[in-house]
């Protein structure tokens, strides 16, 4: 099985025999992978269709709402843990990022990038909400609550001192461009971002 | 009664009892000399001993967990649902075992047995036994069954307490535990339904200490009280709304102190129904065994300390309207077993039917289950 192109680069960014938490893990497809290099760990996610499939592929997953925090796990038990795709869908982004970096060394967090010339584009011009590949509800029944740009996101990681360690800012076909590196912001459509808090 | 038995059952079932002659120590401090342990059993056990999977009933429940004992059954074992041929528990992989409690009273050693030292009924006498001793005394069973490591130990409620006590006191002893609608200990308001049961059981006056088999009587009354109250507490308001409503039996009020309603009519029919098939002794014994279930006392109350030794992959599963044991309490096993990092899958199920939701065959609940046996299977195969 193939994994996801940006499943494929968190999955790269982590060491064999490391022990991680994955936050929304879907039905499972990253841990599983990860589970061959023995990598191990828990999958957290509250959708019930999802949760079935990651008890078939053998993953540890636990049913839990990430609104809620991770009190369930201690400080720093985590080598990484690992935000996909989520952290716009949650009641409070800040909360649970200072819960990953305070339950894991390390994190990686992806986002889609709302600063995509495409999103400004669509609202400026177009003055309706942006929709796209990544954010293809409408305004109304869109899971994703909590949008950000590559640029909001690096000052909440400033705000609350932690630091990036590596990022990977590419576009739909997750391929990095001049665009994407040169202007992030702009022409970046999906975000990685590996992060840690910074001792105080 | 099943005119045949369905594709998907494991058909028609004997019994099998098993003399035990050398004496089992008990929590309590006194032993029981000798004893019979009953139990049942589904599919063939392999080879090398790997696919046996042992069942552990509840409060009320017994050995005989699926199939029929005969074609004039009313009806299968109490998880005929979940045991089976390409049912969650598949009968075509795994050889499945559950055995009547000690202190029972559906043929293992228990208050209505002959007591070996005085040739006469245990009754009261018969010693209060623990969550402990039945393992202790499933371990004697699975000795002489030559399984020495389940593939999985499974129960809910009670049954739970016991897959939980032999995945920390045995841990080599089992690869998986099967953890439904349980607790690590029960609360003070479990306790409390449980003291009014014992009550009502204790304050009727053909209960005669618990000697009433001596009398040639039964204490019906109190025995069927405490089934009322068991029973209100195992379902939810909703579950029962939903079944009884306020519906009458009759169309009018009688203005009496009669069964009128439907919910009182069903009461009555239970709590006369389980006085027939049940022992007033072996219910006071389950609720004590319930009460004193709490393995972390002697880890300081520490969970995660409790749960440190446990080898085995642990599914807990809890139910949304289960308010007897409430998912909270399953979360607190969950946590405990994060903290000491062992593998652990959790799922809280959407249902309306209280804690009896355990024994429905719920379609998410059933998946779960499906899904994680097949990783058991798929377990017995690696090795």
């Amino acid at each position: 099985m193939t994994l996801r192109l940006d499943l494929q680069i968190i999955s790269n960014w982590i060491p064999d025999g490391s022990r991680v938490l994955d936050l929304g893990c879907d039905n499972g497809t990253l841990l599983h992978h990860l589970q061959q290099r023995g990598i191990t760990g828990y999958g957290l996610e509250i959708d019930n269709s999802k949760f079935a499939d990651c008890i078939q592929s053998g993953v540890n997953v636990i049913q839990a709402d990430l609104d809620q925090g991770l009190p369930q796990f201690a400080d720093q038990s985590f080598d990484y843990v690992i935000l996909s795709q989520t952290l716009q869908a949650v009641k409070r982004p800040d909360f649970l990022l200072e819960e990953i970096v305070r339950v894991g060394k390390q994190a990686i967090i992806g986002f889609p990038n709302f600063g995509h010339w495409q999103c400004r584009l669509q609202l400026a011009l177009g003055g309706h909400m942006p929709k796209s590949k990544s954010l293809p509800n409408a305004w109304f029944d869109t899971p994703n609550i909590h949008l950000c740009t590559v640029q909001d996101f690096n000052k909440l990681c400033e705000k609350d001192s932690i630091s990036v360690l590596r990022r990977s800012i590419v576009n739909h076909a997750h391929q990095d461009t001049i665009g994407t590196r040169l202007l992030p912001n702009l022409f970046g459509q999906i975000a990685l971002y590996q992060i840690k808090k910074l001792p105080i | 009664m099943p005119e045949t038995i369905p594709v998907d059952s494991v058909g028609l079932v004997t019994p099998i009892t098993l003399h035990i002659k050398s004496p089992l120590l008990l929590d309590c401090g006194r032993s029981l000399p000798s004893y019979d342990l009953i139990y049942e059993t589904y599919g063939k056990l392999n080879s090398d001993a790997s696919n046996a999977v042992l069942i552990n009933h509840a409060l009320s429940g017994d050995h005989h967990a699926a199939g029929y004992h005969s074609m004039e059954d009313k009806k299968p074992g109490w998880w005929d649902s979940a045991i089976g041929p390409d049912k969650a528990i598949d009968t075509n992989h795994l050889f499945v075992v559950c055995m009547n409690n000690l202190g029972g009273c559906k043929g293992s050693t228990g208050p209505t047995s002959i007591n070996p030292e005085t040739g006469k009924i245990y009754g009261p006498d018969f010693p209060i036994v623990t969550v402990s001793d039945w393992v202790n005394s499933q371990v004697v069973l699975a000795d002489q069954l030559n399984i020495q490591q389940w593939a999985a130990v499974v129960g809910g409620s009670l049954g739970a307490m016991q897959a939980m006590q032999w995945a920390i006191s045995l841990p080599d002893r089992l690869k998986h535990a099967l953890i439904i609608a349980s607790a690590s200990k029960l609360s003070a308001q479990n306790i409390a339904f449980n003291e009014v049961a014992r009550t009502a059981i204790k304050s009727d006056p053909n209960f005669h200490d618990g000697h009433y088999s001596e009398h040639n009587t039964l204490p019906r009354q109190g025995l069927g009280l405490a089934r009322m109250l068991g029973h209100i507490t195992y379902l939810s308001d909703e579950a029962m709304g939903a079944k009884f409503g306020r519906e009458l039996r009759n169309e009018t009020l009688n203005y009496g102190y009669g069964v009128e309603f439907q919910i009182e009519s069903y009461l009555r029919y239970q709590s006369i129904s389980f006085v027939e098939r049940f022992d007033a002794n072996t219910y006071l014994l389950m609720t004590k065994a319930l009460d004193y279930f709490d393995p972390a006392k002697e880890f300081n109350n520490d969970l995660a300390a409790t749960v440190a030794s446990i080898k085995a992959k642990s599914l807990v599963i809890s139910f949304t309207s289960d308010w007897r044991f409430s998912p909270e309490r399953s979360q607190e096993i969950v946590d405990a077993l994060l903290s000491a990092g062992k593998e652990v899958t959790y799922a809280e199920i959407e249902a309306n039917q209280g804690h009896d939701a355990f024994l429905m065959p719920i379609p998410r609940y059933i998946e779960i289950m499906t899904n994680y046996m097949n990783q058991v299977i798929a377990d017995i195969k690696l090795s």
